[in-house]
């Protein structure tokens, strides 16, 4: 694509400009802020790749997939404020999901250890993983909060704190990775998936850009199960005190 | 007359955020005998009835359960001989029988079937009820459930949570009926948050009147009738209008 054809793509922002004027949507400023973010951001992006792909250093990989895990925990933190910890518990969970897929990938030899591949694969794992805790911790704290007398129920005839929060953990969990589990059934049928299209668009064969997205499918399936799971278990016991009390803000010691 | 004390408070007080719930309370309540809680909503009765069994712990003072601090009960022997039934009788989704079960599954023990069969009489359900749908039931039969779950863990202090606040006059009247036969029954030393004056007095031998986190006047429950305490009088008058 020329830099010319590029330019025509600006068509489809006047589009949308031209209607919230028309229509009195009052969504230019916002568009156009967003137009000029995602133009300034990417073409960053596209020049660090650059660079880091040319230099083939571990120490750049290194640097970006760090970057990404800080920004992906920032967004996340601030979804979880009630829960005590959460920044180096979201930031333990994406570091092990980084670790455990890229682990898996190039100690299989499925994918080389070099930027072209460590880089986008890490981007789409730590990506997922952030979505995924975001909706995890949404739906746990809802969880609790909807049914804190069940908690209390369970605490007040003997049990622990795993037993108390066990159903609520494990319905979290669940909830969490449905959309996961269900865009991936209708896959190929609804949409085509970007990276595939993607691919395709430049100029890939279609069945290796299909088995590219089949990685992918399955690498989020185990990012979605992991974050999910071991943002449960790291999250639960700071909600309770060694006297098995459930900790509210300000309610006990 | 001095009487012994299944619960002692002394001076404890409680903060709920910047707001505090419970102010000095010192006071007990005795042993083998029903006391009942009452006073205007937001007085901390509910809090007070949480600390009897370790569901919270106060900023200050003392408590003590069966004459030993509460913070030293290992939590869940605590929540098992002092045991409470909750204002929403909160039910586990599944059968009857799996609500009964519950505090002993939570225990990895298993219940015996008679004695299950048996609470279920004593509450006034038939043991049919064993296998119905806990969704299933009225709000006067998840409140006797909820007490007969308790009642198998052979509580040696029944903590009850204004568990008739919700019921009809007839349910009400059955679960009254049934604390005093359990009373009767097992002497088993209860504590029973209450917004009903008539129930506190008809029911209860003894009587804690809280207002506003403060525990105003502790006695005999005549004294709703009798007290000379100005505050105790405007809560009975207010009340009773």
């Amino acid at each position: 694509m020329t830099y010319g054809t590029l330019a025509l793509t600006l068509i489809f922002v006047l589009i949308p400009l031209v209607l919230s004027k028309t229509l009195r949507l009052d969504l230019e400023r916002d568009t156009l802020i967003a137009t000029v973010r995602s133009i300034v951001q990417l073409i960053a992006i596209g020049y660090i790749l650059k660079f880091v792909f040319d230099s083939e250093s571990f120490i750049y990989i290194l640097l970006m997939v760090a970057l990404m895990i800080v920004a992906a925990t920032l967004n996340v933190r601030k979804k979880g404020k009630s829960i005590p910890g959460i920044t180096w518990k979201v930031a333990v969970t994406l570091i092990f999901v980084e670790v455990l897929t890229q682990g898996i990938l190039i100690g299989f030899s499925i994918t080389p250890a070099t930027p072209q591949y460590v880089i986008p694969i890490s981007g789409m794992v730590i990506g997922n993983s952030m979505v995924l805790a975001i909706l995890f911790l949404n739906r746990f704290t809802s969880e609790i909060e909807s049914h804190e007398d069940q908690i209390e129920l369970i605490l007040s005839l003997g049990g622990t704190p795993k037993q108390a929060i066990h159903t609520r953990l494990i319905q979290a969990i669940k909830t969490s990775m449905i959309p996961t589990i269900e865009s991936q059934k209708t896959m190929g049928l609804v949409q085509l998936p970007g990276m595939m299209s993607g691919q395709i668009i430049a100029g890939a064969d279609s069945i290796q850009a299909v088995q590219f997205q089949l990685l992918i499918v399955f690498l989020i399936l185990t990012t979605a199960a992991v974050t999910s799971i071991a943002q449960g278990f790291l999250s639960y016991p700071t909600l309770f005190n060694e006297r098995y009390q459930l900790l509210q803000e300000g309610r006990t010691r | 007359m001095e009487r012994e004390a299944a619960i002692e408070f002394t001076g404890v007080s409680m903060k709920r955020g910047e707001q505090e719930v419970l102010k000095g309370v010192t006071g007990y309540f005795p042993k083998g005998k029903i006391t009942t809680l009452v006073g205007p909503s937001g007085a901390g009765k509910s809090t007070l009835l949480k600390l009897c069994n370790g569901l919270l712990s106060p900023n200050t003072g003392e408590i003590l359960v069966l004459g030993k601090n509460v913070e030293e009960w290992e939590p869940v022997e605590l929540r098992t001989r002092a045991s409470m039934a909750l204002q929403s009788a909160p039910m586990i989704s599944g059968t009857v029988e799996e609500n009964l079960t519950l505090p002993y599954a939570l225990q990895g023990a298993e219940v015996d079937v008679e004695k299950m069969r048996k609470v279920i009489q004593e509450v006034g359900l038939d043991p049919d009820y064993l296998q119905r749908d806990s969704r299933d039931l009225s709000g006067g039969q998840r409140q006797k459930v909820s007490i007969a779950r308790t009642l198998l863990m052979e509580p040696e202090i029944l903590l009850l949570d204004e568990i008739t606040s919700a019921l009809d006059r007839v349910s009400r009247q059955e679960v009254e009926e049934l604390i005093a036969h359990i009373h009767k029954t097992f002497g088993t030393t209860i504590i029973w948050i209450t917004h009903n004056l008539e129930q506190a007095e008809r029911i209860g031998h003894y009587t804690w009147v809280m207002i506003d986190g403060q525990l105003i006047e502790q006695g005999e429950s005549s004294l709703l009738n009798e007290s000379t305490d100005p505050a105790v009088q405007q809560f009975v008058r207010g009340i009773n209008l």
